[in-house]
């Protein structure tokens, strides 16, 4: 097991060097000059001379990458200039927000979307098919922005249920001692309920509107696989056999039905992360993809070379995780193979 | 597969969420009474102002963080608002000063202390200064807006005792002292955290204070808010009276708008034109608009090349463009117009004044004609995309117009990012652009924009002697000779139209009804200081 988790991480490698060389290229492409947006308001052309010294790019291109090659080394991601902090710090701030909150998505998703698709594998053509055809086509179409925004407006604005979309925590309440950086199990290890209630309440509505566009693919998935699976022969001997329905779907058909259910579950995951960006601006939820985007803005190099090494390091292992996932569920999947 | 107990736990758990009151302890609520929270767009990336790149929440996190030798009185606008006076010097850190042809003394007050509690004494104010103008970049370039150049300048004369020698006679030099810049700050304790690369100590100050102001910081987290409270023991004015101030980042303009609406929030002042305006009419809230300053939203001409190297075609494009259209439809009438003046002079010593074009199609189309291009020319109209929520109709509206007399131009957006490069490269035929000043003097905004040196602000390229001579005599010189200049270039200014002045904009906050206090700032950023609450 081991070796082969080696194996599979040595593998990792050369993508890993290509996104750090591509990554340094293109952020050097991008148009824009961040020495002259630095420089400030009245700056002379010597002060934004200045400001570019400062910020070494008045070097040439292979001295940057050499320097910049030798700070990474040293797990140094230079600093952010928009913000003022070094990347790494912030990075390791930030993603914590990012993943509580596409996880929290994902459990969401999951805990609707797989029900809603065994139902209507199982009832099939009754109103538990046509809603699940519905969820699906409603929550493909509705992108989550505007899913966020429209939430933000009824459930805040007009009803008052939701708290104000101000971030992690409500203003007056002070973020719970830091151990994983995940507000829900910080708060629920130190025992201060009042604060893991406040953070699921700030919560609720991003996760809820990243879980419906997510539960579309899942349940879709789910509803295709569990539907080939027990139209198969030997869902029908089990059947014939007198085995009770339950057992037929639960332990024969879906456990079946579960592997393209799992590689989904692995897009969707990562496409989350990606669609985070545009959740967090709605709900000012202080994550990786805000972060980014904001650098982006700014021709801001350090946050953006740091967002995408750690996006590319996320994605190769989360793709690890679903081979393993893959052994795990299914004995007929070989890694080595 | 449980599915019964996902869905128990999913209901329980929804239940749970949508039951769970807003848990509002008796000390929650007090401390409600005593915070102000104010929503932005953008957060601070320093909390030096000498860093480098600070941005303008810097400025904000500075000004009331920090003390400076003096500040701005105050005076009401037209609307009963508070304004600050560019005219009166008050005491801040020092309470009396003595002003002499070449130099100025400045009596330090006795027992301010900074927020560590060591004293401040003059040795500090000289440190402050040295490092505003050694550091480089744009603290020291404003510092040398006010002929405040080099350390020498700067006396220590006895613990209470500061003394500035002056270069030259620039009558921005004591303006100059009171604009956020020169800050008053720890040197014991910054020199602590300095090294032999680093004398400044300019790496820890990006993130800490050694400061001595009204407010300190309590806890920032970049990116995401700054809180603050007061600081008791100030001495160097009145006592503010907010507690604790909370600045947190609302990248969503809906959102934050919806905050104020419901109350959630105290103040904000990030909104576009069509929120304040509708805000105007809600009766829960106070909306404040001042114009800026020595400011002009504004059409640059590249007079470097054809055709608008013609001063015909310039002032045909000046009497082309929709006026009134922008100021209704894509200002929403926020903002004053700088446009149908009586006539095309000047009106008095203050900058920015209406001009006399105004939207005259055929007059347009007949100085085209005089110009030699009856037949129509192409061209570019380039804008910051930065600022598209004002730039983008505004440039498809003139596009419209100038369609009209036969310039036929293409839009050109330019990312945020890039513009000030482009703005350097000087090549742009035509722009939309603001700029304003921090000092309120119509030859500050002209030497910027229009003098020879060609400051990044001359956007237009525009070089002329006689302009430039007129400005020169202007900053040096007072009384009516000072005023001859002004009307001299003012009236240049409008003749030749290198830049059609089009609309002065508003500074704009809302706040809640019980927010009283607010006062208008040269630098455009907020002041916890005067405000109150309740």
């Amino acid at each position: 097991m081991l070796g082969l988790l080696l194996s599979r991480l040595a593998t990792a490698i050369p993508s890993i060097v290509g996104v750090v060389v591509v990554t340094f290229m293109l952020t050097r492409l991008l148009p824009g000059d961040p020495a002259a947006y630095f420089a400030g308001l009245a700056a002379s052309p010597q002060a934004i001379a200045e400001v570019r010294a400062k910020l070494g790019l008045d070097k040439s291109l292979p001295e940057q990458f050499v320097g910049y090659i030798g700070d990474l080394l040293q797990g140094n991601l230079g600093s952010s200039l928009s913000t003022g902090q070094p990347v790494v710090a912030e990075i390791a701030t930030r993603l914590p927000a990012s993943a509580e909150l596409t996880l929290f998505a994902l459990i969401v998703a999951v805990a609707i979307a797989i029900p809603l698709g065994v139902l209507a594998a199982v009832k099939q053509g009754t109103w538990i098919d046509h809603l699940c055809r519905v969820v699906t086509t409603a929550g493909v179409s509705l992108p989550v922005f505007f899913t966020g925004l429209l939430f933000a407006y009824v459930f805040y604005y007009l009803l008052q249920w939701a708290p104000a979309p101000t971030g992690r925590l409500d203003v007056f309440l002070s973020p719970p001692t830091h151990i994983t950086g995940f507000y829900l199990i910080d708060s629920a290890l130190t025992g201060n309920m009042e604060v893991f209630w406040g953070a699921l309440r700030q919560l609720a509505l991003p996760a809820i509107s990243m879980a419906i566009f997510s539960l579309a693919p899942l349940a879709r998935m789910t509803r295709g696989s569990m539907l080939a699976v027990l139209g198969s022969d030997f869902i029908r001997t089990a059947r014939a056999s007198g085995l009770a329905p339950r057992t037929v779907v639960f332990s024969y058909a879906f456990r079946n039905a579960v592997l393209p259910v799992i590689t989904t579950l692995g897009m969707v995951f990562s496409f989350l992360l990606g669609a985070n960006v545009l959740v967090e601006t709605v709900f000012a939820w202080p994550g990786i993809g805000l972060y980014a985007v904001n650098a982006l803005i700014t021709s801001d190099y350090a946050p953006v070379q740091g967002f995408v090494l750690t996006m590319a390091i996320l994605y190769v292992a989360l793709n690890l995780v679903i081979d393993l996932l893959y052994g795990l569920v299914d004995p007929r999947v070989r890694l080595d193979a | 597969m449980k599915r019964r107990s996902f869905f128990k736990t999913g209901a329980v758990a929804g239940a749970a969420v949508a039951a769970a009151p807003a848990i509002w302890s008796e000390a929650k609520a007090q401390a409600r009474n005593e915070t102000l929270l104010i929503v932005n767009e953008s957060p601070p990336n320093s909390m030096d102002i000498h860093g480098v790149g600070a941005n303008r929440p810097a400025y904000e996190v500075s000004w009331n963080t920090h003390d400076r030798l003096m500040t701005y009185g105050a005076k009401k606008d037209a609307n009963g608002n508070d304004h600050y006076d560019y005219t009166k010097l008050e005491p801040e850190l020092a309470t009396e000063w003595d002003l002499k042809p070449n130099s100025v003394t400045f009596k330090l007050r006795k027992g301010a202390k900074f927020h560590d509690g060591t004293p401040i004494t003059a040795k500090d104010v000289k440190w402050s200064y040295d490092r505003a103008v050694s550091v480089g970049g744009f603290p020291t370039f404003q510092m040398k807006a006010g002929s405040l150049e080099k350390p020498e300048q700067f006396v220590v004369i006895d613990d209470n005792t500061f003394r500035v020698d002056f270069v030259r006679s620039d009558k921005l030099t004591m303006p100059d002292m009171g604009v956020p810049v020169p800050v008053i700050m720890n040197s014991e304790l910054c020199k602590k955290h300095a090294t032999a690369a680093d004398p400044w100590a300019m790496e820890w100050c990006k993130n800490n204070h050694a400061s001595g102001g009204a407010y300190k910081v309590e806890r920032w987290q970049p990116g995401q808010e700054v809180v603050y409270v007061r600081n008791d023991d100030w001495k160097n004015g009145p006592l503010p009276k907010v507690k604790r101030v909370i600045m947190r980042i609302i990248p969503s303009a809906g959102n934050r708008r919806a905050l104020l609406e419901r109350g959630d929030a105290d103040l904000s002042f990030d909104l576009p034109s069509k929120d304040f305006a509708e805000l105007r009419k809600s009766p829960k809230l106070t909306v404040i608009g001042t114009p800026i300053e020595n400011a002009m939203m504004y059409l640059g001409m590249n007079v470097n090349q054809k055709p608008f190297d013609n001063v015909k075609v310039r002032q045909a494009v000046a009497y082309a463009l929709p006026y009134q259209q922008i100021m209704d439809s894509v200002m929403f009438g926020q903002a004053l117009p700088l446009f149908g003046g009586a006539d095309n002079k000047f009106k008095g010593v203050y900058w920015p004044q209406k001009d006399g074009y105004k939207t005259d199609i055929a007059k347009a189309k007949a100085l085209m004609a005089e110009a030699g291009y009856g037949g129509g020319v192409e061209t570019t109209l380039s804008f910051d995309l930065g600022l598209a929520s004002t730039n983008e109709p505004l440039t498809i509206l003139i596009q419209e117009s100038l369609g009209q007399i036969g310039i036929k131009a293409a839009i050109n957006k330019v990312p945020g990012a890039n513009w000030r490069g482009e703005l350097l490269k000087k090549n742009m035929p035509m722009i939309t652009n603001a700029f304003g000043g921090w000092l309120n003097y119509p030859e500050y905004f002209f030497f910027w924009c229009y003098h020879g040196q060609n400051a990044v602000f001359n956007t237009m390229g525009y070089k002329n002697p006689a302009m430039d001579a007129l400005i020169d005599k202007a900053r040096f010189s007072s009384g009516p000779e000072y005023e001859a200049a002004v009307k001299g270039f003012i009236d240049m200014a409008f003749e030749e139209v290198p830049r059609v002045p089009i609309f002065q904009p508003l500074l704009n906050v809302a706040m809640q009804k019980n927010v009283t206090g607010y006062r208008y700032w040269f630098h455009r950023q907020l002041d916890y200081r005067q405000l109150a609450k309740g």
